[in-house]
């Protein structure tokens, strides 16, 4: 599937609602990282990933570990809207019995690649996968999306080491670069600042580009393809909370639920021209 | 018994991992830079194409091994045992078994008998940590000859498998006869008196124990635990059933390893007056390996008197 920018743009919009929504009718989850997210996850399930809904182990598919598992709810709106699995079953995040889990499971969900959660080990699943794309000799590609304050986890550089080491060129890791973490922005928590050196250090082309820009997400996505002999880091600048402004760089909305009239109101601000997607 | 061949178990998993390596062609391996101690150096020369030098980074390596698993591959990880379970203990937890991936942890240099590496290459604690997880299969080899067919039964599990060896060369205990069911504990002696369950490089001494004690009437039942989860609770539920005593010997702390798995199962299922034999809640030091193995209580000289203690309390 590849969806031109307008449709990327309005596809992001309806994955925002769902974001909101499912969070709010879940009474807890992590809206600030899901919606800084939004636009990178839509662009890579909408225009970059070869992927078939209907056949969720094809092995020719492109992987996409969200190794910042507690934006889950970006994921799960995405294969939802991407056909997975029905949108309506978005309202069961984190119940008991929901294949929707707080955080994902890939024994769950079809279309979650890998469990996540536990930060700074997604990077490593991707080296794994990579290298048995290469075993295989299959051209499948591999994408993982990493939080800026999930890279203060050792083993993220333990993987990005391993990642050079091996030239995984079939390998692109995305950098949801919002700048907030839990405890506060992540420049004042424990800076990895700077970001974009440190991946060029072990190895790595990196690609600097605005995370909200659909026009530049795609270039780089394009732009890593023909880069070769070492994988790529795309550093996308974010903002935490994007879409909603009452959620935008609020540090208290990384793992806050919006209440029902919090709620109405992002999703005023979330409207479109035409609310097709909107349900 | 005449004193027979000796082979360290960590030598017979390398050459089995390689000719497994032959016939299965999803079989990759993955090291932290230890490939000559754990001897998975004997599979990276023959394939080299399917052997990846993780470099001493053993989480990013259980992550690697995930990847490689979601990929249909049957990685088979190995380090030192207190590196493979402990450093990576928490990889191992959230991406390895709680996914159920078909991942291999094959750890060598388990228990004191490391030797004079000392205290901090000395896993006490390993059986314990992976026994612990869901989804985990646990399996200690006895011997050379159980290694060999434990190394090809864990490439046939589906799911997580520890899989715990030693650096020292100890007895062959088996004959080419033997057959390894995963599992299944290994009835090597049966009495009516008391019953010896052993895991490692203690089922050599369980047996040389029990030879003392049949020297002086008394006749023990002696099982060969080598699968410690799932536990064989049927047979060692009958055992203490039969014998009333039960005495339990590992190379591990006493906490958390075989004699707690044992403990568990019986105080449900068939309580009866019970010894550990194993670490005492301490970690090891330097010295020669029979030097340890003496030093902590891990002889046949051990066992005997804790067979005479537990059977006094009958």
């Amino acid at each position: 599937m590849s969806e031109d920018l307008a449709a990327l743009a309005e596809r992001a919009r309806v994955i925002r609602r769902h974001i909101v929504r499912m969070i709010t009718r879940a009474g807890s989850g992590h809206p600030g990282g899901s919606l800084s997210a939004a636009d990178i996850v839509t662009t890579l399930y909408f225009h970059e990933l070869r992927l078939d809904p209907r056949r969720p182990d094809w092995p020719e598919r492109d992987r996409f570990i969200l190794s910042k598992g507690h934006a889950a709810p970006v994921l799960y709106a995405a294969l939802a809207e991407r056909g997975f699995f029905p949108v309506e079953e978005l309202d069961t995040l984190r119940q008991l019995g929901s294949r929707l889990q707080g955080h994902p499971d890939l024994r769950k969900l079809p279309g979650v690649e890998m469990s996540t959660g536990s930060l700074g080990q997604g990077l490593a699943v991707g080296n794994g996968m990579a290298l048995a794309a290469r075993l295989d000799g299959r051209d499948s590609r591999v994408y993982v999306l990493l939080g800026d304050g999930e890279v203060e986890e050792g083993m993220v550089w333990e993987a990005a080491m391993a990642s050079s080491h091996y030239r995984l060129d079939n390998l692109v890791a995305m950098l949801d670069h919002n700048r907030l973490q839990i405890d506060g922005p992540v420049a004042e928590v424990m800076s990895p600042e700077p970001l974009a050196e440190k991946w060029r250090a072990f190895g790595w082309h990196v690609l600097p580009i605005d995370g909200h820009d659909f026009s530049q997400i795609v270039a780089a996505l394009t732009r890593a393809r023909s880069l070769k002999g070492r994988p790529t880091m795309i550093v996308c600048e974010t903002v935490k909370g994007k879409g909603v402004s009452f959620m935008e760089n609020q540090v208290e909305w990384h793992g806050t639920a919006p209440k029902e009239e919090e709620l109405a109101r992002a999703l005023e601000e979330l409207e479109g021209k035409s609310d097709v997607y909107a349900g | 018994m005449s004193m027979p061949a000796k082979i360290a178990t960590r030598e017979a998993y390398g050459r089995a991992l390689a000719r497994l390596g032959e016939e299965n062609l999803d079989i990759v391996v993955l090291d932290a830079d230890l490939s000559k101690s754990t001897k998975t150096e004997i599979f990276a020369k023959q394939f080299p194409d399917r052997f990846f030098d993780m470099g001493v980074a053993e989480q990013n390596m259980m992550g690697t091994a995930a990847g490689l698993a979601l990929s249909g591959k049957i990685p088979f990880v190995s380090s030192f045992a207190v590196f493979a379970t402990g450093r990576a203990f928490e990889q191992t937890r959230n991406s390895i078994a709680y996914p159920a991936l078909n991942v291999k942890i094959a750890a060598s240099h388990a228990g004191i008998s490391v030797g004079e590496d000392g205290a901090s290459h000395q896993s006490v604690e390993d059986i314990a940590l992976m026994r612990v997880l869901p989804h985990m299969t646990v399996i200690v080899p006895a011997d050379a000859r159980e290694t060999e067919q434990a190394v090809r039964a864990a490439a046939g599990i589906q799911g997580p498998v520890y899989l715990r060896l030693g650096r020292l060369s100890i007895p062959v205990l088996y004959g080419e006869d033997y057959v390894f069911r995963p599992g299944r504990a290994n009835i090597l002696r049966e009495g009516p008196d008391v019953t010896i369950a052993a895991t490692g490089l203690m089922v050599w001494e369980a047996l040389q124990a029990a030879d003392r004690l049949q020297a002086e009437g008394i006749k023990p039942t002696v099982l060969n635990i080598s699968t410690i989860k799932p536990l064989d609770a049927e047979t060692l539920a009958a055992a203490a059933a039969r014998t009333h005593a039960v005495v339990t010997a590992e190379e591990h702390s006493v906490i958390g390893g075989l004699g707690s798995a044992v403990a568990e199962v019986l105080a449900e299922r068939c309580p009866v007056p019970m010894r550990r034999v194993g670490l005492a809640d301490t970690f090891g030091e330097s010295g020669r390996p029979d030097e340890l193995l003496r030093k902590y209580g891990l002889t046949a000289e051990h066992i005997v008197s804790a067979v005479r203690e537990v059977m006094a309390r009958r």
